[in-house]
């Protein structure tokens, strides 16, 4: 076994599991400080940097960052870092003065983007500081994409919407909207445009071609359903209604359907709850509105008599995990009365506006365009692909990440640079010693549980669209949970040299992480010879140099590791540090230097 | 010393022994030594002994006299019973408490100030009594909270923070208890607890005095070059010349080891300690031997540690005595205070 070389942004980075996990790489515990320091300015702001929408995600996530927060390993429950975030974009005072802005004085190049979308806006985020003239071209008549028309007002308010789009919009953006791509290949041979990004999104919703499904007007499709709820042009629905599928666009739509005054809502899926593709807290949200969800039934058909829609018909199967899969029997089948059907069972990308003559390779198997997985450009020089329109239906905030690479990647492309040479990811370490027990970090552990966000009651939530479900937490909630991070970002930074193998830092270690052991012949056999065995392998293993006086090594288990700074209180050599990481992200515009250059 | 509280959570794996109790149980106060101090290992190797041997904390008394060492019952069994007494004066403590409650399981923590300057006689008589408890002696030369003037236990020609050399003979605790008789002598480091777990397990099941020397570097005032207390210095020049290995009653014996390496001696309630002997020719049970075998190593400038010497045949004070089974709390009112007629009775013995 060698050093862990902690000189690799990538192994501290790796400690803070939510950093790790965001798409974007948010610094999620720099910001829970500030807010719990009330600089609700500031954690926005440092929020935006990453994530570019702080409000919207707060509010609609996928939340990524919260199934790896060591805290759930430590007492079951991550932090609630989403609904943190809201808070700080809830509560912050007018930041208009902090938000980059374009300069006067333009570079000359033109970027033209298809889609105003959070990936393309993302985009115009990072170029317009630069210089850069951006032209968004919107089939709709509005900014935000599937953020606007396909996520409920009663999950995400219009002003958030408008106020985080205006950001970026009012730095210059030339906005076209009403404007649908018809051809790609006459905007790029216009020449007038540097460069192209497609961030149109995966608008197409799957179809279900069963029988009946086209002899009534009560079947929708999920996304062009909520889509019309949006624009006003469906105001009803029938009383009984069933959703088909279970991700989260199905949520989406059944808590919809409840406030179109459906009283009987269930939604279908042919697995299991383990399978389900929607978000944990939306089950829990919908299930809260009283809308059912069946399990182990598979579509047949649809039962039209007289024309009208009476029921749906599904094959029943028993389910049981053999091996840890799902092995589903059949048995027998079922009718459910119904009055609507709303189809979410999956979206589709659709390219008829791209011409396939343009030198722009489409694959064959999944007819979808071949992009580069970190440039992000196609195989078409200057065109560039993001969000859902790159790789399929994902998420918001991969989508920001996506706009992050391509505007990386057109900025390198304009200026006649290879792609391939991005700028790296950098660390700063700084240590948190404020006085022989004191750092400049709340290290005490709280045992506090996780708070519960406030709901706004039934009746209510139900009369109108567009009342807001979730309250956002209290000031009283904010401060428990605020306390409830482990400060993963102030890292324990081991000094071999300096170690008197006094055992001082392993005594006190309240998790068992720590542990002076002889060198194993390998990494397994290593976490099985420690103060805990090492069993949660997606965590490292730090270890030392061997140590002076022994030439045994410091073992470090990053598993559970509470951050509480007692080993470095306790170590009398100060070989154990605290220090706050901060990862450095590059963003378009970022200097690539090589590596030669600093000496690595 | 530390200003938070350690957390009270731990490890998802941590185990539980018999009593349904995890290693945390075991734990006291937060400890307010300085960052690094040997005794912090110490205590941590009692936690963990008392925990493995499934005592239940209640059962147990910890008495100290006075200085670092002595403040270090209250890091752990926070549930046990305890007594901090005057300096030097814990062994007569501890004597009385154990003639009233033999019941109790007995630890006595102590310094080489504490032991072997104000408090040496106690000692002495508390090892000639064989008083049933484990004696730990955490031995680090110095007078850490006067800031570091030799004790009686700092060896010759050693030197202070400052660099001055001791020019007195030192007080060898190991050696003075094999003169005075003691049936459990051991000498270990705080830095090594393999070695000084299963040691302090076999002075806690030993019946009689277990007097245990464990050289615990200050860290503050005695841990630099020239010291023959530091870390450093214990590490070149330790010599483990027999390693105990604790195997309490209810687990099986089993015989892994090289002809004439391992000696056994079964204590009183039945455990077994094994020795594992470095030097083949080493006997544990020979006192006379244990004494020069010190002596030897001494005049190497060597540091002998290991379980020393065991008395297999030990007497303590209430065997000796032959004082009622039991403790007194237990005896029934009518046995303990017999009335006046009784006492009438026996002083009439002696007209």
């Amino acid at each position: 076994m060698s050093r862990t070389d902690t000189s690799d942004p990538n192994y501290y980075h790796k400690v803070v599991d939510c950093q790790w996990a965001c798409p974007a790489h948010t610094n999620v515990p720099e910001y829970i400080r500030m807010i719990a320091q009330g600089r609700f300015d500031d954690a926005y702001i440092l929020n935006r940097e990453s994530n570019v929408f702080p409000g919207i995600l707060g509010r609609t996530c996928d939340r990524p960052c919260e199934p790896a927060c060591r805290r759930g390993r430590v007492d079951g429950k991550p932090v609630a870092i989403c609904r943190l975030k809201r808070v700080a974009a809830d509560h912050k005072d007018d930041i208009t003065d902090r938000i980059p802005k374009a300069p006067a004085k333009k570079n000359g190049k033109k970027v033209a983007l298809i889609g105003a979308g959070p990936s393309a806006l993302t985009v115009a985020n990072d170029l317009m500081p630069l210089g850069y003239q951006c032209t968004i071209f919107e089939k709709g008549p509005r900014p935000g994409g599937l953020m606007r028309i396909n996520i409920p007002a009663f999950r995400l308010p219009e002003p958030v919407l408008d106020e985080e789009i205006g950001y970026i919009v009012n730095m210059g953006v030339e906005m076209k909207y009403d404007a649908p791509v018809t051809s790609l290949k006459s905007l790029v041979t216009t020449n007038e445009y540097d460069a192209v990004f497609v961030g149109s999104g995966a608008p197409k919703g799957k179809e279900l071609d069963l029988p009946g499904r086209h002899d009534t007007d009560q079947i929708f499709i999920g996304i062009e359903w909520l889509e019309s709820i949006h624009f006003g042009h469906i105001h009803e629905v029938g009383k009984r209604v069933l959703i088909i599928g279970v991700g989260n666009t199905a949520m989406d739509c059944c808590r919809s359907a409840k406030r179109l005054g459906a009283t009987d809502v269930k939604v279908i899926s042919r697995k299991t709850r383990k399978y389900f593709k929607a978000s944990p807290w939306e089950l829990e949200d919908a299930e809260e509105e009283q809308v059912e969800i069946l399990e182990n039934l598979s579509p047949v058909r649809f039962i039209i008599e007289g024309g009208t829609l009476t029921g749906m018909e599904f094959d029943k199967f028993t389910s049981q995990e053999v091996d840890g899969k799902l092995v589903q029997e059949p048995a027998g089948r079922i009718t459910l009365p119904c009055d609507s059907v709303v189809l979410a069972i999956g979206q589709e990308n659709a390219f008829p506006w791209i011409e396939r003559d343009m030198g722009l390779e489409f694959d064959t198997k999944w007819d979808m365009p071949v992009v580069d997985k970190t440039t992000f450009m196609s195989t078409r020089p200057g065109v560039f692909f993001g969000g859902d329109a790159a790789f399929g239906p994902a998420n918001i905030i991969w989508a920001v990440e996506h706009g992050h690479q391509a505007a990386i990647s057109i900025d390198l492309f304009c200026h006649g640079q290879a792609l391939s040479e991005r700028p790296k990811a950098t660390m700063a370490l700084t240590s948190t010693k404020m006085g022989l027990h004191e750092w400049s970090y709340s290290n005490d552990y709280d045992p506090v549980q996780r708070q519960k966000m406030k709901h706004v009651n039934l009746p209510e939530r139900f009369s109108k669209m567009t009342v807001e479900v979730e309250e956002g937490f209290t000031a009283e909630q904010t401060k428990h949970e605020v306390e409830r991070c482990l400060n993963c970002d102030v890292q324990t930074h081991f000094t071999d040299s300096l170690c008197i193998e006094c055992d001082a830092c392993i005594d006190i270690c309240p998790v068992d992480c720590l542990t002076i052991a002889p060198a194993a012949a390998s990494e397994s056999a290593q976490r099985q010879h420690l103060m805990a065995p090492a069993e949660n392998l997606d965590q490292p293993l730090f270890e030392s140099g061997p140590l002076k006086q022994t030439g045994r090594l410091m073992v470090k288990d990053e598993n559970v590791c509470l951050h509480c700074g007692l080993c470095a209180e306790r170590c009398p050599t100060y070989a154990w540090d605290m220090r706050k990481f901060v990862l450095e992200l590059p963003y378009a515009g970022t200097a690539f230097i090589p590596l030669e250059a600093v000496g690595r | 010393m530390t200003y938070i509280t350690k957390p009270t959570v731990h490890h998802p794996s941590l185990k539980k022994n018999a009593l349904g109790l995890t290693r945390r149980d075991y734990e006291g106060a937060i400890t307010t030594l300085c960052a690094g101090c040997g005794h912090d290992s110490i205590t941590a190797a009692i936690i963990h002994a008392f925990w493995e041997m499934d005592i239940a904390p209640h059962k147990v008394a910890k008495l100290s006299g006075i200085g670092c060492s002595s403040k270090t019952p209250a890091y752990f069994l926070r549930e046990a019973h305890g007594f901090n007494s005057v300096h030097g004066r814990m062994p007569a403590v501890a004597t009385g408490a154990n003639a009233a409650n033999g019941d109790l399981i007995m630890i006595g923590v102590s310094g080489d100030g504490d032991s072997l300057s104000i408090g040496l006689g106690q000692l002495c008589h508390a090892i000639r009594r064989n008083v049933n408890m484990l004696y730990v002696l955490e031995n680090n030369g110095v007078y850490g909270l006067t800031k570091g003037q030799f004790s009686a236990s700092a060896d010759p020609g050693t030197t202070s923070k400052k660099g001055e050399a001791n020019t007195m003979e030192a007080i060898d605790g190991a050696l003075l208890a094999l003169t005075l008789g003691a049936t459990f002598v051991a000498r270990s480091f705080s830095g090594d607890k393999d070695q000084l777990v299963p040691i302090i397990q076999a002075g806690i099941a030993h019946r009689g005095f277990a007097f245990v020397d464990v050289i615990s570097p200050c860290v503050t005032f005695n841990d630099h070059e020239g010291s023959t207390k530091s870390y450093a210095y214990t590490r070149e020049h330790a010599v483990e010349v027999v390693h105990a290995d604790f195997v309490p009653l209810r687990e099986p014996i089993e015989t892994t080891y090289a002809e004439g390496t391992v000696q056994r001696v079964t204590l009183h309630d039945g455990s077994v300690v094994k020795l594992r002997k470095v030097d083949k020719d080493y006997d544990a049970t020979n006192r006379d031997a244990a004494y020069a075998a010190i002596r030897d190593h001494q005049r190497k400038g060597e540091v002998m540690t290991g379980l020393l010497y065991l008395s297999p045949d030990s007497k303590d004070v209430h065997d000796q005595n032959e004082t009622v089974a039991g403790s007194l709390v237990s005896l029934p009112h009518d046995q303990l205070c017999p009335g006046n007629d009784a006492l009438q009775k026996l002083q009439q013995q002696f007209r």
